[in-house]
């Protein structure tokens, strides 16, 4: 009798984490399976190839894709070089009682465990307001230092103090420094009582002054993209680390017994035999921020655009932004279905590839180690 | 090296030795070349900066920490900027110009049309649009401070009043000389607690934020008179990551001991990527897997009244969490000494007596990290959050109910928000209440697990 339930228990003990598996890998099937045969049909090559139509109820995703892409790129030429470089510390410089060394582990594992919006926060409240309200400060300054020029020069009616009204600064301005200022002229439209306002020179200077131009100052792709950068470092930090482990430590005494210095060893012998782990490095922080949307929230995406980004402080169309849009706050959510779900399709086959790409990668380098 | 010592110090003017000679052609090998010893400074600098780059992970810690803070910041401290950016069309008059408002300044004081915005460069709205107004006076909260007076406009600074401008931001009632009966009745909480009947009080949108606002069960604040009671979303929060972690802790700890132990060879070292697939979804795709598929499911399978609700959301979470507490625990139950199963197995043990009683336990500490690990990302997920739970910032423990976390509360409200605003700094410290609790469990995991797992293993062996 003893002898049975032991047994029983002992079937289901032995099955229950078969079941579970066989459960976790059902779901990942499920949802791989869900995604490819209802979006596989929508994806048309126009669908790629075009810019959202009609406040993005038809049309395709092509700045979506351009934007995702663009800004993976810049984040891994953000994040791949201080990740690689951190890992080459960690590896070939720390001691293992470095307490320094012990401190960036934690302090990466921190980064690992942040929350994605937390990123976003720190984006917003960083690069855009105080590094790019900064950048912005200053040229707005020196700016302000040709205007003062412009101001003073004998040919302006507010020359020496005098007092003019506003209409007659706007003219002049309009022609000055060959139409340099005739955008900010416009500005002066919004004077208080208008252009009939009469004001002297310290007047204008402290009303331009005051309406800071924002260009650096606000949402953009530099800053989204040196958010996710931020997200992906650790993904980088660590499979770099796990690269440069596996690179033998014969290689490396045999480089300094050669007379190479402690540097030359890392730049010719380390860094070469471990590429492929850089490379799998960078693949999986794209891959982690090609789909991440949570920091570039409030970083940089936009609702919609006709063409991906030109210029660094851009704003850009996101694919798993776009889909966040259209799932939840289009206005025709059940008209849009064929295209959630075809953008849904793109995205998570540009993910998936990616990660399988650094998995085969890694098990290539787990593969050498062993031998 | 030899060459890592100092050169040998004997006078280097011409002729000093004897050239040709051993003692000089030694002193000549000794000596490192001119560019030697610039490559071996080059090499420091190098190093210097690969040590400087490596310290930045700390810098960004204390950064993400700071700037988030910092714009929490005014719910704690209060915000002295006020006064500062407070700017009136009286900025903009000549030198000894008569005030053009004096004779309409007693009718005009109490329309807000007369606000000026130099910031906006939009032109002062007209006396009529009186909606308008407090629109364009808002934006000037993009100087970094939240704006002082209200879009009252019995609070509009009039210079010739003679009265100093109120501070709402000062959450003392202000002075009875320089405060209006208005004023006094919305910036003192006891006189608006005798209005609503309860113990919140009447807010505006610009007043300033203070920490016992907190305190209360209702989420609204893009209402006229917002609530920023913080407990629906904090237990929007624990219901959703409870459900997380009930449905995936098991599900991913019975997955883990069957690839650890049970799974034949072969089959061992292919399921873990299979698995390890799941953590490379965007959060984006499995929020709208659940919005479509799983909220359908539970929908029909429970006949449910809301679609989303913090079941759905939870099994959105559960999803994310699989892949990090099944690979934690995977490498934790691996890395246990096997003359542990083989010990338990040579004692009569039965496979599955030695992966649950001897195996399990003793990679506990791991598991731990696993599970915390697990609960730190379902707390702080947002793309899933945002789209599966539905969003509903009333108080409940049902768990079948639309619910709000903290994170999609980032993420859904700060696009909207004004820069400044209250509401934008409870958004903050929202994060900051996020980072903090992250922070400690990595401080956890890093400082307790980490400790007992090296101890116990040592014991082990």
């Amino acid at each position: 009798m003893r002898e049975h339930r032991k047994s029983f228990i002992g079937f289901l003990a032995m099955r229950l984490p078969m079941l579970a598996t066989l459960l976790i890998i059902l779901t990942i099937v499920l949802i791989i399976g869900d995604f490819f045969f209802a979006g596989i049909g929508h994806v048309t090559w126009e669908f790629l190839t075009q810019p959202p139509r009609n406040a993005n109820t038809e049309g395709g995703i092509l700045p979506a894709i351009i934007g995702t892409a663009e800004l993976v790129l810049l984040m891994s030429l953000a994040a791949v070089p201080v990740g690689t470089i951190t890992a080459i510390y960690l590896t070939e410089y720390a001691r293992q009682t470095s307490i320094f060394a012990r401190i960036i582990r934690f302090a990466v594992n921190t980064l690992a465990g942040v929350p994605s919006v937390v990123f976003g926060l720190f984006g917003l409240g960083f690069f855009i307001q105080t590094v790019g309200g900064q950048m912005d400060q200053v040229r707005w300054d020196q700016r302000m230092k040709s205007l003062h020029a412009v101001i003073a020069a004998p040919a302006s009616p507010v020359a020496g103090n005098h007092i003019a009204t506003v209409a007659l600064v706007q003219t002049y301005l309009q022609k000055a420094d060959n139409g340099d200022w005739t955008d900010q002229a416009t500005k002066l439209n919004g004077f208080p009582r208008g252009t009939v306002a009469r004001v002297n020179a310290d007047i204008v200077e402290r009303y331009f002054r005051n309406s800071v131009e924002l260009n650096w100052g606000k949402p953009g792709l530099i800053w989204a993209a040196l958010t996710l950068a931020l997200l992906t470092l650790p993904v980088v930090i660590v499979s770099v680390e796990e690269s440069l482990r596996t690179v033998p430590r014969d290689i490396r005494e045999a480089s300094l017994a050669l007379g190479a210095t402690k540097l030359e060893t890392i730049i010719k012998v380390v860094i070469p035999n471990s590429l492929t782990g850089i490379l799998t490095g960078s693949i999986l922080a794209i891959g982690r921020g090609a789909g991440e949307v949570a920091p570039i929230l409030f970083t940089g995406v936009v609702y919609s655009a006709q063409e991906g980004p030109h210029a660094l402080t851009d704003q850009f169309m996101h694919l798993g932004y776009h889909l966040y849009i259209l799932a939840t706050q289009s206005t025709n959510v059940e008209a849009t279905q064929p295209l959630q779900y075809a953008t849904t399709l793109v995205l998570l086959v540009l993910t998936l590839a990616l990660n399988l790409s650094a998995i085969l990668l890694r098990s290539h380098i787990r593969r050498r180690q062993v031998a | 090296m030899p060459d890592q010592q100092t050169p040998p110090r004997e006078p280097l003017r011409p002729g000093a030795g004897p050239e040709g000679t051993s003692a000089h052609l030694a002193r000549l090998e000794t000596r490192p070349s001119f560019t030697e010893r610039n490559r071996r400074i080059g090499e420091r600098i190098v190093e210097g900066l690969i040590f400087g780059i490596a310290g930045m992970s700390i810098i960004f810690i204390f950064l993400i920490f700071y700037f988030t803070f910092r714009e929490a910041a005014p719910i704690f401290f209060g915000s002295g900027k006020t006064v500062e950016t407070a700017a009136v069309m009286d900025d903009y008059r000549l030198p000894g110009e008569k005030p053009e408002a004096d004779t309409s300044s007693a009718a005009a004081s109490g329309d807000t049309s007369e606000v000026y915005n130099p910031d906006s460069g939009a032109p002062p709205a007209l006396p009529g649009d009186s909606a308008a107004a407090p629109a364009v006076k808002k934006k000037d909260a993009a100087t970094g401070s939240p704006k002082g007076d209200t879009s009252s406009g019995s609070e509009v600074y009039n210079p010739e009043s003679g009265a100093p401008p109120a501070l709402p931001a000062d959450s003392t009632p202000a002075p009875a000389s320089a405060a209006t009966a208005e004023q006094t009745a919305k910036t003192n909480d006891s006189n608006s607690r005798l209005i609503v009947g309860n113990d919140y009080p009447i807010l505006d949108r610009e007043t300033p934020i203070k920490l016992s606002y907190l305190y209360y069960h209702n989420w609204q604040p893009n209402s006229d008179h917002p609530r920023y009671g913080i407990f629906p979303i904090l237990v929007g929060t624990l219901k959703t990551t409870l459900i997380a972690l009930l449905i995936a802790a098991p599900l991913s700890i019975l997955a883990a001991l069957y690839t650890a132990f049970f799974a034949p060879k072969r089959l061992r070292e292919t399921l873990k990527p299979i698995i390890e697939i799941l953590a490379g979804f965007p959060s984006v795709v499995v929020g709208f897997f659940c919005l479509m598929t799983v909220a359908s499911l539970v929908q029909t399978l429970f006949g449910i009244d809301y679609r989303l609700n913090a079941f759905v959301g939870g099994i959105g979470l559960a999803l994310a969490v699989i892949p990090i507490i099944y690979t934690i625990s995977d490498d934790a139950l691996r890395a246990v000494p096997g003359s542990l199963r083989e010990a338990a197995l040579a004692i009569g043990a039965s496979e599955w007596q030695a992966a649950y009683q001897v195996m399990l336990p003793a990679a506990t500490p791991g598991i731990f990290a696993a599970l915390l690990l697990g609960l730190g990302r379902a707390f702080g997920e947002t793309m899933i959050a945002l789209m599966a739970t539905g969003n509903a910032g009333t108080f409940s423990w049902n768990f079948f109910e639309p619910v709000r976390t903290f994170a999609a509360t980032i993420g859904a409200e700060m696009g909207e928000v004004q820069h400044g605003s209250p509401h934008y700094q409870i958004l903050f410290l929202l994060g900051v209440i996020l980072f903090i609790f992250s922070f400690a469990i990595n401080l956890v995991t890093e400082f307790y697990v980490k400790q007992r797992l090296i101890k116990k293993f040592r014991g082990a062996e």
